[in-house]
C-alpha cells in the first residue's frame, strides 16, 4: 500500500475514533471498552494471514503463527461474549448498571 | 483476482459496520444491536480471509481459532457478572498477543520492509506486547491473585530507560536485513518486561482506566500491524479502536477524578484509592 494512502488512512480513523464516543453516558464507559476491546479482536484476520504465508518448513514460525492466531480468536470470541453479557443487563430495566464503578 | 475482490469487499464492509457498532454502543438505546452487528461483521471478515488465494498451514488455522475461540467463549460465558473488568483485561492481552506475534513471524521471516514499515513494525511489537503482560499483571490484580502494588526505587527513571533500550533493540532488528534470532528473542523479552514493570505499581482500584489505556494500546498495535501487511481493514478497526480508547481512558480518568497522568506516573497504592 502507498505510504501516503495509509497515512490519510491512519488519520481519518483516528478521528473517527475519537468523534464516535465523544457523547458517551458514564454508565457506558465499561462496557464501551469491552466493545471497543471486541473490535480490535480483528487482529485475527491478520494473524491467519501472517500464519497462511508462514513456512510450513519452519516449526519456529508455525508455532508463533498457531499462538497468535489462537489468542486472536479468543480476543474475538471473548470480547464478544463478554460486551453481549454486559450490554444485555440494558435491555430489561433500562438503568440497571453492569460491570463494575 | 475475484476471489481477492470479493475478500476486499468484506473487510471493507467489516471495518465500516464495526465504526457503526460502535457509535451504537455509545448510546444505552441502541448498544446491544451494536455488538450484535459487530460480531456479524467479524464473523464475515474472518470467513472471507480464507478465500484469500497462496495461503498455507489451513489446518492448523482453523484448530487454532476453534480452540481460541471456544476457551474464550466458554470461560466468558460462565464468568460471574462482577469479574469482567478481569476478562476484558485478559481478552485485550490476548489481542496485544496476536499482534506482537504477527510481528515475530516477520521478524523470523525477515521479509524486507521500507523504513516506514520497519519502524511501524517495531512499534506495533513493542505496544502489542507491552499490552500482552501488562493485561495479565491487571488481570493478576483484579483476580486478587497479586495484592501487593510493587514500586520500584526510580520507577519511572527505570520505566523510561527500559522503553529507549527495547525500542531502539527493536528498531535495530526491524531494520537489520537478517535479525539474529537471539536479538528478536531478546526484544521480546525486554517487551514483556516492560509492560509487567509498567503495570505492577499501580493499585486495583486504578485498574479500569489502566484496562483501558492498554485496550488503546492494543488498538494502535493492531492498526500498526495492519500497515506491515497490507490490511486495511486492520488499520481503520485498529486505530479507531486506539484513538476512541485514549478518549474513553481520559473520560474514564475524569469520572473518577484521578488525573491520567497520576495514574501512570504517581499511583497511590492500595487503600488510599478506594474512594473513586
Amino acid at each position: 500500500m502507498d505510504g501516503f494512502t495509509a497515512l490519510y488512512i491512519f488519520a481519518l480513523a483516528a478521528f473517527t475514533g475519537y468523534e464516535v464516543i465523544s457523547r458517551v453516558p458514564v454508565i457506558l464507559h465499561t462496557p464501551l471498552m469491552s466493545g471497543s476491546n471486541f473490535v480490535h479482536g480483528v487482529v485475527l484476520i491478520g494473524s491467519m494471514v501472517a500464519l497462511g504465508h508462514a513456512d510450513p518448513e519452519s516449526p519456529l514460525q508455525l508455532l508463533i503463527g498457531f499462538f497468535a492466531v489462537f489468542l486472536g480468536a479468543a480476543n474475538a470470541a471473548g470480547g464478544y461474549i463478554v460486551t453481549e453479557r454486559m450490554l444485555g443487563m440494558f435491555k430489561a430495566g433500562g438503568r440497571k448498571q453492569g460491570g463494575e464503578q | 483476482m475475484t476471489s481477492n475482490w470479493f475478500v476486499n469487499m468484506a473487510y471493507f464492509i467489516a471495518a465500516i459496520v464495526f465504526i457503526f457498532g460502535l457509535k451504537a454502543m455509545a448510546s444505552p438505546v441502541t448498544a446491544r444491536k451494536g455488538v450484535v452487528w459487530a460480531g456479524y461483521a467479524m464473523i464475515a471478515a474472518t470467513l472471507a480471509t480464507f478465500f484469500i488465494p497462496d495461503l498455507h498451514n489451513i489446518g492448523l488455522m482453523v484448530v487454532a481459532i476453534v480452540l481460541g475461540g471456544g476457551v474464550a467463549w466458554y470461560s466468558g460465558k460462565v464468568v460471574k457478572m462482577t469479574d469482567m473488568p478481569q476478562m476484558v483485561a485478559i481478552y485485550n492481552g490476548m489481542g496485544g498477543g496476536a499482534a506482537a506475534g504477527i510481528a515475530a513471524i516477520e521478524l523470523v521471516r525477515g521479509v524486507p520492509h521500507d523504513a516506514v514499515t520497519s519502524t511501524l513494525l517495531a512499534l506495533g511489537a513493542v505496544i502489542g506486547a507491552v499490552a500482552f503482560s501488562g493485561s495479565c499483571v491487571a488481570f493478576a490484580k483484579l483476580q486478587g491473585l497479586m495484592t501487593k502494588a510493587i514500586r520500584l526505587p526510580g520507577q519511572n527513571n527505570i520505566n523510561f530507560l527500559l522503553s529507549v533500550i527495547t525500542i531502539g533493540i527493536g528498531l535495530t532488528v526491524a531494520y537489520s536485513a537478517h535479525p539474529g534470532g537471539f536479538e528478536i528473542f531478546l526484544f521480546f523479552v525486554l517487551a514483556l518486561a516492560l509492560g509487567v514493570i509498567l503495570v505492577m505499581p499501580i493499585g486495583g482500584a486504578d485498574m479500569p482506566v489502566v484496562i483501558s489505556l492498554l485496550n488503546a494500546f492494543t488498538g494502535l498495535a493492531v492498526g500498526f500491524k495492519g500497515f506491515v501487511i497490507g490490511n486495511p481493514a486492520l488499520i481503520v478497526a485498529g486505530i479507531v479502536v486506539g484513538a476512541s480508547g485514549m478518549l474513553l481512558t481520559q473520560l474514564m480518568a475524569k469520572a473518577m477524578n484521578r488525573p491520567i497522568r497520576n495514574i501512570i506516573f504517581a499511583p497511590i497504592t492500595g487503600a488510599a484509592a478506594e474512594g473513586g
